[in-house]
């Protein structure tokens, strides 16, 4: 399959594994941060780590937006859909993230109205078929999804269709690794960049991680090819005791971004003054609300926002997993009480959060056991 | 080897779609409730057909339910999956079907000539796949009570001499088969929803009856047909899953080796599926004696629809109970049991 297999190529893949094993100085430890959840994921489906030398250690870092949000957001979305005039409408990704009275899937077998979509013009499709109804859409995302959700917005505008909204819980990646960088647990050597955030924002809002913070990082694609490639940029500027942004996505991600996108975002959505992260807690201006152009279709407008507040479970370390500072398996839940079936931590349910991808494609590579009981 | 099979307790606190998804949450379900309190104390794992001793004589038996939606699909329909799935049920389990009894659930409102429809798909299924349609019955809802008809069928079979089909057979070493492409069936129903504006014009679903392929491995490998099974919900990582359960050893999947088409791929690619946890309705796995694998395949590709058996993956000893995937070039991802319900009534 083109666009695929060049970069699943065994002797490609094989050939930078070599390289990094020679570049990578055997007297000494490297961390790197892959900040997109779609990088941990393809680390562990393609079992990249199996490639790497042992002094290479993979951080997985805050960019999946389902294991981010906190878990009031979710209640309060729910709340919005208890209507049962309400059609709840969101990614495939939200539907087991538990919220404090169950997950959206739970809602649905109780007999609230949730459909998965695959892009929010399909929240917008249903709206226009089911004009009696009222579709809100759960809008999640980085840069990545933002322009789409912004896109359907304007056009719910133009055409005049009353009976949706959406719920934004968009939030930016730049603050984020702001975030990470001033944690002064966090120990990173360099970052594996962002790549479908990437094609909208470009490569120029990470100069500062390079110029002001002295990390190299480079824009990275999702492919084995691409992520060990990556490994091989990230190297190379090491050993040259160098830290700049260097662009690895090229087939995809131009320097300066997408213009359109950008636009789009900016005549639909403004920044949040603040916003809170799962497990990082507030940080400043790091979300996206609906402009009040916009208010009409503004989930949080129409309806009441309890703006619930529910603290994670105790015993969840989902916030040192986030950072990077404990792995997956060092958390006390992990695997036990904590499981893809059934999450309490987020970063359980995404495929793109690290808890998941490591406990379906790692973890049991080790442990002799298929799990299918109930947590005790 | 009961050791890997640990008591389940089904505590789940409501039905929710996944319990019928035919993964973790089925297999659940299954082994918590059902199986403790209608199956007694049988330590047997659970197959696709139950074998049973009437009277001295051998006998297959299975039942089936068919909810899918669309009701019919490109390369079928629900009349003829309700024929093929008994079927191959009973076929993957080592019996040749005899006869089927079956029942239709209908939502009133459903316009006759889609019954009928369905009712000659099934005549003519049934009559591709040599089976009997014996007898059965009808119950009707409420309109908005179901969704247009649901059709049980169950169906006896008679054991295949000469071979044995269980878990506690397989061996180290042994391979892995599997009858062709996978994933056709799940990606052409989902597609066939027209939700998501995807279309693919040459993708069909898969089903068909597998009884023949099987014979032919009969034919020249029967000391050596250990285990099989029809990876229908769930799919071929399911299936392996339960197969490294119930065996207590390791599966070792060549996931280059695995047949995928490229639309199925692209299907997958694009919707962050893994076509291990897609449905197949017209294929079969099977575990046979290293000595035997070989002569095995060539009976496949030389048997109509067989020409796209490979051989995908090997038993081994450690890790016991898991089934691991390794690629081109040496990387070994861990392969779960399909968890949740991405793909509902796909059959």
């Amino acid at each position: 399959m083109k666009f695929v297999d060049e970069f699943r190529d065994a002797a490609v893949i094989t050939k930078a594994s070599d390289e990094i094993r020679r570049l990578a100085d055997p007297g000494r430890q490297y961390r790197f941060m892959e900040v997109c959840g779609g990088h941990t994921h393809a680390i562990y489906r393609f079992g990249l780590k199996d490639l790497l030398p042992p002094n290479i250690e993979l951080v997985h870092g805050p960019g999946c937006p389902v294991c981010v949000l906190p878990m009031g957001r979710i209640d309060d979305g729910l709340s919005m859909a208890r209507d049962p005039n309400v059609i709840f409408c969101a990614f495939g990704d939200m539907m087991r993230v538990p919220g404090a009275h169950g997950s959206p899937l739970e809602h649905k077998a109780r007999g609230m109205d949730v459909r998965i979509v695959y892009s929010p013009s399909d929240a917008l499709n249903l709206a226009r078929k089911n004009p009696e109804k009222h579709v809100m859409f759960f809008a999640i995302g980085f840069e990545t999804t933002a322009p789409s959700t912004a896109l359907v917005l304007m056009r719910a505008k133009e055409q005049g269709i009353q009976n949706f909204s959406v719920f934004s819980n968009h939030v930016t990646i730049i603050p984020a690794i702001r975030a990470i960088l001033d944690s002064p647990d966090m120990r990173i050597d360099a970052f594996i960049g962002p790549g479908h955030v990437s094609t909208v924002i470009g490569c120029r809002p990470y100069e500062w991680i390079a110029r002001n913070e002295g990390r190299p990082i480079v824009v990275t694609g999702f492919e084995p090819a691409d992520i060990l490639q990556s490994i091989v940029m990230l190297l190379h500027q090491i050993r040259a005791r160098e830290a700049k942004v260097e662009n690895q996505y090229k087939r995809v991600v131009a320097w300066e971004g997408n213009h359109a996108a950008l636009k789009a975002m900016a005549e639909v959505f403004e920044l949040r003054p603040y916003f809170e992260w799962r497990g990082m807690g507030f940080i400043s201006q790091s979300a996206l609300r609906i402009r009040p152009s916009y208010a009409q279709w503004d989930a949080e407008q129409r309806f009441e926002t309890p703006g619930v507040r529910v603290t994670d479970p105790k015993a969840a370390q989902c916030g040192e997993v986030l950072k990077g500072v404990l792995r997956p398996a060092q958390c006390k839940l992990f695997g036990k009480e904590c499981t893809p079936e059934r999450p309490v931590g987020a970063l359980m349910v995404s495929s793109e959060g690290s808890c998941a991808a490591y406990y379906n494609y790692e973890h049991r590579k080790h442990s002799t056991l298929t799990t299918i009981g109930a947590p005790a | 080897m009961n050791a890997v099979l640990s008591k389940i307790r089904f505590r789940d606190p409501q039905i929710e779609m996944a319990h019928g998804a035919g993964g973790k949450a089925s297999r659940r379900l299954v082994e918590g409730l059902f199986a403790p309190l209608l199956f007694g104390d049988s330590t047997e794992p659970l197959g696709d057909a139950a074998h049973l001793d009437v009277n001295g004589t051998r006998i297959a038996f299975t039942a089936d339910s068919f909810v899918v939606k669309p009701l019919r699909f490109p390369g079928g329909s629900i009349g003829e999956l309700a024929v093929n799935g008994t079927v191959n049920d009973l076929a993957v389990s080592g019996a040749r079907a005899q006869a089927l009894v079956v029942t239709y659930v209908l939502e009133a409102g459903l316009p006759s000539e889609i019954l009928e429809a369905e009712v000659r798909a099934m005549a003519k299924a049934a009559a591709c796949a040599s089976v009997v349609i014996a007898g059965g019955d009808t119950k009707v809802v409420e309109h908005g009570k179901a969704d247009s008809m649901y059709i049980t069928t169950a169906g006896i079979g008679r054991p295949i001499p000469g071979i044995n089909i269980a878990a506690a057979s397989v061996r180290p070493g042994d391979k892995v088969l599997v009858s062709g492409p996978i994933g056709d069936h799940g990606i052409t129903i989902l597609l066939a929803r027209g939700e998501l504006e995807l279309e693919a014009d040459e993708l069909c679903s898969d089903t068909r009856p597998v009884l023949p392929l099987i014979e032919a491995m009969v034919r020249v490998a029967a000391p050596g047909i250990r285990w099989m099974r029809d990876p229908t919900r769930g799919g071929v990582a399911t299936s392996l899953n339960e197969l490294a359960r119930d065996c207590g050893l390791g599966v070792m999947l060549w996931e280059d080796a695995v047949p995928v088409r490229d639309v199925v791929r692209g299907a997958c690619e694009l919707l962050g599926l893994d076509p291990l946890h897609i449905a197949n309705e017209g294929q079969f796995i099977a575990v046979i004696a290293p000595e035997y694998a070989d002569a095995a395949l060539r009976a496949l590709h030389e048997s109509p629809g067989g020409r796209g058996a490979v051989m995908i993956g090997e038993m081994r000893e450690e890790p016991s109970g898991t089934l691991l995937g390794t690629n081109g070039y040496g990387g070994v991802r861990a392969i779960d049991m399909l968890v949740g319900d991405p793909l509902p009534r796909i059959c």
